[in-house]
């Protein structure tokens, strides 16, 4: 008998009736698949919109062993369920990290490869699937596919940021970051608008990690006004045990004014006083620097029970300044973004056939729902196609389907791999039916 | 020490092996399905300096349970009962092969097993004996009493031989999980309050075999939910549509 459930991810938005089923073995996935006609695999669910959502949800959480671990080539497999977050408890005492990390721990390895997710190493390292040594893939025919930039490159491409629409990843063989200490030396450094932000991420551009938060309420000669901040993994030799946690949760869902306040106050406390001096050094722990949201619990639950979108675009180099400088107006003038968004410039963009990063600079901020909001974000497309960008879609909810035609230019390259491995569109979801990328 | 789980390849075994394994048991996996128990030993191992054994064990081939234990090495100091098997009661009301698999893996089975590995603890005169019962057994209910009447089996079961192996160290600890978010509950509408998670359960039933406790309700109120519906006259109760 199977039953609903209702379901949404990280944004509460949309919100859908689905058959979530899991699943431990090849064997019950196989059987999975052949008691209906349309699936998709959902991890942790930390994407915001509706990338892992369809009428029948194949949740890949109780898919979590970890298979192998090589010290010495910093090599580890895992299946597609475990979580950053026991990688992390796993890999840190051990003297590694992982290659690139998102700012919350709490995603799958799935989830990383399917999004091809970005850090603030993006600069330096690529996104996640850079790291990626080899793959198993599920595809529709029922058969594991195992891919690799070598051997069935173009669907490990299809696959890296493909947002699960080749198949299901079964397991992942990536390559580790080496660490020698559990903490972070990060230096903060003002600047009174964009010009000089972009200035400093020009700057820093040989720091291992690097993001700045910018506050949207300014304008004129200081819209940009940001905090960037740069971070080394440090040397110094660690004598503690290594700690990582959760702090509390936020049970049930708050008004949205209220984040807005609690942002604003703790930007302005770091501009204002902690940040006294242009620049300060502090050294922080691997929480505080990568995960800092992490500590809230579910800190979505803040944006009320109508949920938030939040909107991640990015723009080519050369458009980056004009773009930001039109977007950031239109987003300061609507009073209706979040207070802090987050900036962030780009290295050279991986092989992913529909991933996200582009050299350039990339900026996200949540808009919590409210009448009007898809009117005005689609105006904020405009702007970014206008400048040639794109959307990530793993943070989408609502993006319309010329948008996204128009901006990822390897688009129709992707719907044709699609095609090949998942021929009848068995693996299709809320975001890539609404996309027209699996067309129904 | 080693402990060896019988079903291990439910949420709950999973949960308890990860659990044990922290705590330096080594484990004795046993179970049906060898591809699930394959990854469970590797992510295991690689986690915690621990050895893990997997071997191939249904609860239904009873003819085969005293030489599949016969062949273990080493014995394990600590037996945990897991498998379990909720099946389609409607269906079963018509179909005694259906009404047989509850039965059997529930009760028959769990008794084929125990009965020899009690036999050599009481011999060895030391270890303990986990058994997951159900709440459902504390008194039939017309939804789900083929499943429950096998539970309070069990429940009995393992309540006489507490008391056969006190005399001989032997420990016996009956486990009442409640709700519990698992496959065999996947897709119900579960009341979140009276639900617990899998890692929970795992760790009531370590700290419990360490206090050598005798009865375990996971979760507590589940005790004074069980006292109220023990306690309905049976005139009323039999009206219910429970
Ligand atoms: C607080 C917060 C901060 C974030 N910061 C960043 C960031 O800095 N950089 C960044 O890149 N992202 C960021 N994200 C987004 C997040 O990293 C991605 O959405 C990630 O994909 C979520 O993984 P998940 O396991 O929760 O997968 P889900 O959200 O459940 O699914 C995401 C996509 O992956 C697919 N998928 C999942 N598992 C599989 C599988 N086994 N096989 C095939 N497809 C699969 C789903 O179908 C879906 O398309 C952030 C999210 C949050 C909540
Ligand atoms: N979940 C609850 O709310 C709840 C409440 C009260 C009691 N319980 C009890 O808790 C125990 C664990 O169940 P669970 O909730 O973790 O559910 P589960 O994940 O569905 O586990 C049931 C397990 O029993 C195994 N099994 C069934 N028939 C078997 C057989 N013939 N031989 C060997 N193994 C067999 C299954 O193995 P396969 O993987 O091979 O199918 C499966 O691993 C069960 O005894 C159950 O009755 C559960």
């Amino acid at each position: 008998m199977p039953t609903t459930t209702s379901i949404s991810n990280w944004g509460n938005y949309p919100k859908l009736e689905a058959i979530v089923n899991s699943f431990k073995s090849i064997k019950e996935l196989k059987y999975l698949l052949k008691t209906n006609n349309n699936f998709i695999a959902r991890g942790n669910g930390r994407c915001y919109g509706d990338s892992s959502l369809h009428s029948h949800i194949l949740s890949t959480t109780k898919y979590n062993n970890i298979l192998a671990f090589d010290s010495t080539k910093g090599l580890i497999t895992c299946q597609a369920g475990v979580s950053f977050d026991e990688l992390i408890h796993f890999l840190v005492p051990k003297g590694f990290f992982l290659p690139v990390t998102p700012g919350t721990k709490f995603i799958t390895v799935g989830g990383a490869v399917a999004s091809d997710i970005h850090g603030k190493n993006h600069h330096q390292d690529g996104s996640f699937g850079r790291h990626i040594v080899v793959m198993d893939v599920l595809i529709a025919a029922g058969e594991v596919v195992t891919c690799s930039n070598q051997i069935n490159s173009e669907l490990f491409n299809a696959t890296c940021g493909g947002m699960g629409l080749t198949g299901i990843i079964l397991q992942v063989t990536f390559s580790l970051k080496r660490i020698s200490s559990y903490e972070i030396d990060q230096v903060s450094i003002k600047a009174h608008n964009l010009e000089e932000v972009f200035k400093l991420f020009e700057e820093y551009k040989n720091a291992t990690y690097s993001v700045a938060w910018i506050d949207c309420l300014q304008s004129g000669e200081s819209l940009g006004r940001s905090i960037l901040m740069v971070g080394e993994h440090s040397d110094n030799i660690q004598r503690n045990k290594f700690r990582s946690e959760r702090k509390f949760s936020i049970p049930f869902n708050f008004p949205s004014w209220v984040l807005n306040k609690w942002s604003i106050k703790i930007f302005n406390f770091l501009f204002y006083h902690k940040l006294i001096k242009k620049k300060v050094r502090s050294r922080v722990s691997l929480d505080q620097f990568f995960y800092p949201l992490d500590f809230i619990g579910r800190w979505n639950k803040m944006y009320g029970k109508n949920g938030f979108v939040q909107y991640q675009f990015v723009l080519p180099l050369v458009q980056s300044k004009e773009g930001l400088k039109k977007i950031l107006t239109a987003i300061g003038n609507s009073g209706s973004g979040s207070f802090l968004a987050v900036l962030k410039l780009f290295g050279e963009q991986d092989s992913g056939l529909i991933s996200f990063p582009m050299k350039g600079y990339t900026l996200a901020l949540d808009f919590p729902m409210r009448k009007g909001l898809f009117e005005f974000l689609d105006k904020l497309d405009a702007l970014v196609l206008e400048h040639g960008g794109r959307i990530y879609l793993t943070k989408d909810a609502r993006m319309k389907k010329e948008i996204f035609w128009d901006s990822y230019q390897r688009a129709k390259e992707f719907e044709k791999v699609v095609l090949h491995y998942n021929p009848n569109l068995n693996f299709r979801s809320s975001q890539s039916d609404r996309l027209a990328i699996t067309k129904l | 020490m080693t402990a060896l789980l019988f079903g291990a390849t439910s949420d709950i075994a999973i949960a308890l092996a990860k659990c044990l394994a922290k705590n330096k048991y080594n484990l004795q996996l046993a179970g049906r399905d060898m591809e699930v128990m394959t990854g469970l030993k590797s992510n295991i191992e690689i986690q915690q300096q621990v050895r893990v054994s997997i071997y191939e064990f249904d609860a239904e081939k009873f003819d085969g349970h005293a030489a599949w234990y016969d062949q273990l090495l080493p014995k394990p100091d600590i037996v945990i009962l897991v498998f379990g098997y909720l099946g389609n009661h409607q269906k079963a009301l018509e179909d005694w092969k259906e009404s047989k698999r509850i039965l059997d893996t529930n009760y028959v089975g769990a008794v084929s097993i125990l009965n020899i590995v009690a036999n050599d603890f009481a011999n060895r005169k030391q270890g303990v004996i986990v058994g997951i019962s159900s709440v459902a057994g504390n008194r039939g209910r017309m939804s789900n009493y083929l499943y429950g009447s096998a539970k309070a089996g069990l429940t009995a079961y393992l309540s006489g031989l507490r008391n056969r192996l006190y005399h001989s160290g032997v420990h016996v600890l009956t486990v009442m999980p409640g709700f519990v978010r698992t496959q065999m509950t996947e897709g119900l509408k579960l009341p979140p309050l009276v639900t617990a998670e899998p890692d929970q359960v795992a760790q009531k039933i370590v700290n419990a075999i360490a206090g050598k406790r005798n009865t375990l309700y996971v979760l507590p109120i589940w005790r004074l939910i069980m006292l109220v519906i023990r306690n309905i006259p049976e005139f009323i109760f039999k009206k219910l549509k429970l």
